[in-house]
């Protein structure tokens, strides 16, 4: 079989079980989705894209099943003052959920939101549309052809506290595509969380428009189920002044790729992309970031570490492209791996393509091992070997997450991943 | 205290013997200098006594009091008492110096099964002892050694030292990099430890710091064995000729 008529069969096969939601005012959208996806087909591996991560089992027909994962550890930002909003399996909780009111911040389902004159259609499929060039994500389309629930938030002024999605598992078999839009207006500000496992498989979309001075901080904790499976995409625009932040911890998961495209769109935005995973054998994360600077004076960072144990994979493919006119542009990616030991691998895809002429931009990818030297130092001390092993390691992470802002998430998140080494140690 | 018998170190990886026989005791209480040509093995003495990996023990022994060390992991002789001040102290960018100072003293405490420091307490004489070696609470709150100069790590390892309150000292060059300030409040804090149970052998190039830390016994090493012992004028001996007399006389 041709490699074109593989894919098209995947696609068809994935698209025969599905139909698509009666969406209301995003039913054009849906549809539009929906031809892009036919036209394009599913990733397959031999798309240049996918060279490092293999798309079957997130393209295929059916979820390859997930065993649900009993966790004793207290839930993430479990004492942080905050909106939840739940779902299990990608089906909305009323019960477990807050109540969707908050002041400067007006907050609906993607399945609900059924009016016709709805701020969203001006970012639902859009952004994605646009984040579909110069590279093709077609998962992406999918979801926003088929994507049965989410949440659509609005933010007019400063949010009094962070809006926490938490997405539980509780279903063997569950597949499902949650599709969330967030539109920032001139000078508004929110923490948006988002923690949990969501599903067996999960294909996940966020839109996010932040207008001029707006900011957006991001905090992601990704489930420690072993066998779940995620394709997520976040497509961001920023405005003048703008600032977007978005951190998100990996640990576990058999399958994972994080793709996030931002474009700076306004003078003086400032992005920064960071990321920190833990892997312990079956594990498979890629981190894939697209960040292209289309106006003056812009910033963006991304800063992604990886801890690779038993043959775990580490995969970064990130891209700076600096448009002509994009003058002052300061960009910084870096991307390392601490590799425990000598099965796991790291493999890494840095680029930069620049027009412009006064622009700084660097980037370093590195992969090593436990520094011995600094091992033994603490050793030295009366640290022991396992408990200096998880000092050095929870320093190396430190420099993404260090890129949360604020003071008591960073450490929820630290002690996270502190009891994740410590559950671990060899 | 310390007792090194006919020790014989090789590297690991390579056919390279290093220490070729080395004997030394260190009585309890007692200060010992070991002065020595570059190369001569000095460095490596201290490393293998404190377990740095890399080093073949081909034979011999060494006991901190009835402590077997060469057969136990750096934390546990650390745990039994003994510390190395090192030459070249080791930067842990993203390890804050409190939390680095405030684990090893709890897991020695731990390990010997005393009850561990309180965050306040360990505050409390943690600053009074930095005060001492005029390290500011910014070098405390700093990254171990990161962006420290060459005096200020020195004295850096003196207040590790001072926190962990070792039986077993081991100074590796702790003169070296230091301005004549420095060199006085390093040795000043060096005496404050000075007592009955406690020892120190003093690893360095220079008489002038054994003007400020008195030794009992001098040794001088070369090609991996301790060549002469003496008192302290020896180390005056080695600063006015260097080592070609000794050297001639032992062959
Ligand atoms: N890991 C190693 N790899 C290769 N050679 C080594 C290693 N460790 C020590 N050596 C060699 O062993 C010898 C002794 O080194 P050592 O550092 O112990 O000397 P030293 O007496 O401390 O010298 P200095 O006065 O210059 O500090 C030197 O020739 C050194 O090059
Ligand atoms: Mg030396």
């Amino acid at each position: 079989m041709s490699a074109v008529a593989e894919t098209m069969n995947v696609t068809d096969e994935r698209l025969a079980g599905l139909t698509l939601p009666a969406g209301g005012w995003s039913d054009a959208a849906r549809k539009d989705a929906l031809s892009r996806v036919q036209m394009m087909g599913l990733p397959s591996r031999r798309d240049e894209y996918w060279k490092f991560t293999r798309p079957d089992t997130l393209t295929q027909a059916f979820a390859v099943p997930a065993a649900l994962f009993h966790n004793d550890e207290a839930a993430l930002f479990d004492d942080v003052e905050r909106l939840k909003i739940v779902f299990v399996d990608g089906v909305f909780d009323a019960d477990a959920s807050d109540d969707l009111s908050l002041e400067g911040v007006n907050i609906e389902r993607l399945a609900s939101a059924d009016t016709d004159i709805h701020w969203a259609r001006d970012i639902y499929g859009v952004l994605e549309t646009n984040g579909q060039k110069p590279v093709e994500r077609p998962l992406a389309a999918l979801n926003t052809a088929f994507a049965t629930d989410g949440v659509l938030i609005h933010v007019t002024g400063a949010a009094s506290k962070p809006i926490n999605m938490i997405y539980l598992h509780n279903s063997e078999t569950s597949d499902v595509m949650l599709h969330n839009v967030i539109k920032l207006d001139a000078g508004a500000s929110l923490t948006v969380l988002e923690t949990g496992p969501a599903a067996a498989r999960l294909n996940m979309v966020t839109e996010v428009e932040v207008a001029d001075t707006a900011a957006l901080h991001h905090i992601r904790a990704q489930g420690r189920d072993h066998e779940c499976r995620a394709a997520t995409h976040i497509f961001a625009r920023l405005g003048t002044e703008s600032v977007f932040k978005s951190f998100t911890l990996t640990a576990n998961g058999v399958m994972t790729r994080n793709e996030c495209v931002l474009e700076l769109t306004g003078d003086d935005a400032k992005a920064t992309v960071g990321g920190a995973c833990v892997g312990d054998g079956d594990f498979h994360h890629d981190d894939t970031v697209f960040i292209t600077h289309d106006a003056e004076n812009c910033e963006s960072r991304q800063v992604f570490k990886k801890v690779l144990r038993n043959g775990a994979t580490g995969v970064f493919q990130g891209k700076i492209l600096v448009k002509a006119g994009a003058q002052k542009t300061d960009g910084y990616q870096i991307s390392q791996s601490l590799l425990l030991d000598g099965d796991s691998q790291f493999l890494a895809k840095p680029e930069l393509e620049i027009y412009a002429d006064d622009v700084i931009c660097s980037h370093g990818s590195t992969s090593g091992a436990i520094d011995e030297t600094a091992l033994f130092y603490l050793q030295s001390r009366g640290i022991s070997k396992p408990v200096a092993t998880d000092l050095l390691t929870l320093s190396f992470l430190a420099e993404a997450v260090d890129e949360i802002e604020d003071e008591t998430l960073r450490e929820q998140i630290n002690q996270r991943m502190a009891s994740w080494l410590e559950r671990r140690r060899g | 205290m310390l007792k090194i018998e006919n020790l014989h170190v090789k590297l690991e990886d390579e056919e390279k013997q290093i220490l070729k026989g080395v004997n030394l005791e260190v009585g309890a209480g007692q200060v010992h200098a070991i002065m020595g040509p570059n190369g001569s093995g000095k460095s490596t003495l201290s490393y293998v006594l404190s377990g740095r990996e890399g080093y073949e023990v081909t034979d011999g022994e060494a006991h901190l009091g009835d402590v077997d060390l060469l057969d136990i992991e750096p934390e546990e002789r650390a745990a039994a008492g003994l510390f190395l001040a090192f030459q070249y102290p080791v930067e842990i960018p993203g390890v804050g110096n409190m939390t680095f100072l405030r684990t090893a003293v709890n897991a020695q405490r731990k390990a010997r099964g005393e009850e561990e420091m309180s965050a306040a307490e360990f505050l409390k004489v943690v600053r009074a002892k930095a005060r001492t070696l005029k390290i500011d609470s910014d070098m405390l709150k700093r990254p171990v050694n990161v962006g420290f100069s060459g005096g200020e790590k020195k004295r850096n390892e003196i207040l590790q030292m001072a926190m962990l309150e070792p039986k077993m000292c081991i100074l590796d060059e702790t003169d070296s990099g230091l301005d004549v300030d420095a060199m006085k409040l390093v040795s000043e804090g060096v005496n404050a430890l000075r007592s009955e149970g406690r020892s120190f052998l003093v690893i360095t190039h220079y008489q002038r710091l054994l003007d400020h830390i008195k030794p009992d016994v001098v040794h001088i090493m070369a090609n991996g064995r301790i060549i002469k012992s003496g008192g302290p004028e020896l180390a005056l001996e080695v600063e006015q000729n260097g080592y070609a007399d000794i050297l001639a006389e032992v062959s």
